[in-house]
């Protein structure tokens, strides 16, 4: 085995050097391409360890009652967690609430009931959502949003379903129009199209024959959709409305612009409040190095990170199982 | 006709009027009914977007917002160091992250003798692609800005390739995964060594999904705001050094479009405008030149 390729490269001496020379290479390339491979890990590391560390003197200040408190004082310097993480999930639950039935409608939509040539087109204008920086949103929510809540939405709402038991809680308050229910609503529109995007690729990819079997028996195609293509994709679909809970979870600028920023929590989804990221954004440059303030902050971060780190991963297992293939 | 009638078809159900058929019918009509307007509403918000931006937008562009730097309220300045600042922190970010991310997406691909440690680069790369951009705006923070004691241009600049590379990793690796086995065999047979089949052959072949990978992860970061403002800051005055704090268009539009001023309102709005421009174009011309690339291999 080993003497035909020095046969090969008896009758020219400089053969055998280029292949020693393209063993070096190998090596070298191997030894560079594992140094980048390894230091993305290095990245992950660090932003673990510097985030935990920075917030280290919030946590072993305030223990464990950090996450539970629900103040923000930097004149006392007291701070707790509570707030912008109860801001934080409310506005992501407000999000999924409207963004998974939009993503879905799109996605059936694209998929069964729309013209191939209009369906591309359509499909690209929905990613070129997506596309639009999030501090676009924030603005266009800030100057058209919120005061279209302000005026039509929310006192509609008020009136109507502000005194039905239970949910009235929600829907109490003066319409400011910024707030949760505003912040959760541009989250909707930032996610929908990655959780769409997901949605439309596994539908696509489903297997031909079992949708024809069920058109066969004469299903309608809602029918096929609900019994054949949903439970068949159920993973996959669960792992993209993942990724959009990730990314609704850690949206800073477009939240920032309609939260209200007030350090508040109540149920009502009118009132102002903060999410983790907005508060981070806002604070941050009004905090001295090495102050206490800094460090909640940093332990907000951290705790964002964890919040978020969980989701993605939960997504990366659902998509990678989810799609064969 | 009469002996169609009287034959029982397939799906007969459908065209008789029980109830249950009627039942189907409406579910069927009303599902597809929602998802037209699902979709009427999605198209209507980014036609929304567009349009307030180019009408807001629009009215404050002239040229003195290109050559003139941000001024104070009133004294009619323009975008021009912001649009500098832009460019030159996410064309640094490209530059940096285009041969890193490659070589990681080579790794992914090319080294799966590795085993475990390739697939937790993997995932680690998948985390990095959607965390939170303030998250790494606080990493560059911490070691960067602190150590060094002051923001610079240079900190964003890697704030912005921490976001670039994961992008690039993943269309990287996709791209390599769809080269033909044949090809590399046949560049193996002829005596290459393995790094010059992956970068002459593999890399090449590869090269119009990567870039399309690279363009669109261009038009990602010259988006992001929440990574520079603890980073780049922002800067007033005209300034290309890396090592002072450097004015971009995000961080502008962020700080002009809550102040009180009309014309930085004004200003805002017009930035935002040529930022959605510029990042829906790069979108547009690099799916159009993934679907071009695409054909032409078949």
């Amino acid at each position: 085995m080993m003497e035909l390729p020095s046969t090969l490269t008896a009758r020219d001496g400089t053969a055998l050097d280029r292949n020693a020379r393209g063993q070096y290479g190998d090596i070298i390339f191997g030894m560079i391409a594992r140094l980048a491979g390894w230091s993305i890990l290095l990245v992950m590391a660090g932003i673990v360890i510097v985030l935990v560390r920075g917030g280290w003197s919030a946590f072993s200040t305030f223990g464990p009652a950090f996450i539970t408190s629900t103040a923000w004082n930097p004149i006392s310097h007291n701070f707790g967690a509570a707030t912008s993480i109860f801001g934080t999930l409310a506005t992501t639950v407000v999000a999924l609430a409207f963004a998974v039935p939009f993503a879905f409608g799109v996605a059936f939509w694209l998929v069964e009931l729309a013209p191939a040539t209009l369906a591309r087109f359509i499909e690209t204008a929905v990613q070129l959502l997506a596309a639009v920086p999030s501090i676009i949103f924030g603005m266009w929510g800030f100057f058209i949003v919120v005061p279209f809540m302000a005026h039509y939405v929310e006192p509609v709402l008020t009136h109507y379903l502000g005194h039905v038991p239970g949910i009235g809680l929600l829907f109490h308050g003066a319409p400011y129009g910024t707030g949760l229910l505003s912040g959760g609503l541009i989250l909707a529109i930032m996610v929908t199209p990655f959780i769409c995007s997901v949605m439309t690729d596994v539908f696509v990819s489903i297997p031909a024959v079992l949708k024809e079997s069920a058109f066969g028996l004469g299903a309608t195609r809602w029918e096929v959709m609900r019994k054949i293509v949903l439970p068949w994709s159920r993973q996959a679909v669960m792992g993209g409305i993942m990724l959009g809970t990730g990314r609704a979870l850690g949206e800073t600028m477009a939240v920032t612009f309609v939260i209200g920023n007030s350090n508040h929590l109540g149920w009502s989804l009118f009132a102002p409040g903060n999410t983790i990221a907005s508060l981070i954004a806002l604070e941050f440059p009004e905090s001295a190095a090495g102050s206490l303030k800094l460090s909640a902050l940093l332990a907000l971060g951290a705790i964002l990170m964890v919040i978020s780190f969980i989701t993605l991963a939960c997504s990366r297992i659902f998509l990678r199982r989810g799609i064969p293939g | 006709m009469s002996v169609q009638k009287t034959s029982p078809a397939v799906g007969d159900g459908w065209q008789r009027g029980g109830a249950q058929a009627v039942r189907r019918r409406v579910v069927e009509r009303l599902v597809s009914v929602l998802c037209y307007v699902a979709t009427m509403v999605v198209l209507f918000l980014l036609f929304s977007i567009l349009w307030t931006l180019v009408v807001r937008g629009g009215a404050g562009l002239s040229l003195s917002t290109f050559i003139h730097s941000t001024a104070a309220p009133g004294s009619g300045g323009g975008l021009a160091n912001a649009i500098m600042g832009s460019c030159e922190q996410t064309g640094l970010a490209a530059l940096i992250g285009t041969p890193v991310g490659m070589m990681i997406g080579i790794y992914l691909s090319e080294f799966d003798q590795d085993g475990r440690i390739v697939s937790l680069v993997r995932f680690v790369s998948d985390m990095l692609l959607s965390v939170p951009s303030i998250l790494v705006g606080l990493f560059i923070y911490l070691i960067v800005v602190e150590p060094a004691g002051h923001f610079s241009g240079m900190a964003g600049t890697l704030a912005l390739a921490v976001l670039f590379v994961p992008i690039v990793v993943r269309t990287t690796e996709d791209m390599l995964r769809l080269v033909p086995r044949a090809m590399r065999e046949a560049a193996y047979a002829l005596g290459a060594p393995g790094w010059r089949v992956i970068l002459s052959i593999c890399l090449r072949s590869a090269r119009g999904g990567i870039m399309t990978g690279v363009l669109l992860a261009l038009a990602r970061i010259s988006g992001e705001t929440a990574p520079l403002l603890f980073t780049s800051l922002g800067n007033l005055n005209w300034s290309t050094s890396l090592n002072e704090p450097m004015a971009s268009l995000p961080v502008t539009i962020y700080q002009y479009a809550g102040s009180a001023y009309d014309d930085w309102v004004r200003l805002a709005w017009t930035g935002a405008l040529l930022i959605t421009v510029a990042v829906l174009a790069t979108n547009i011309v690099a799916r159009w030149w993934l679907t071009r690339n695409g054909s032409a291999q078949q």
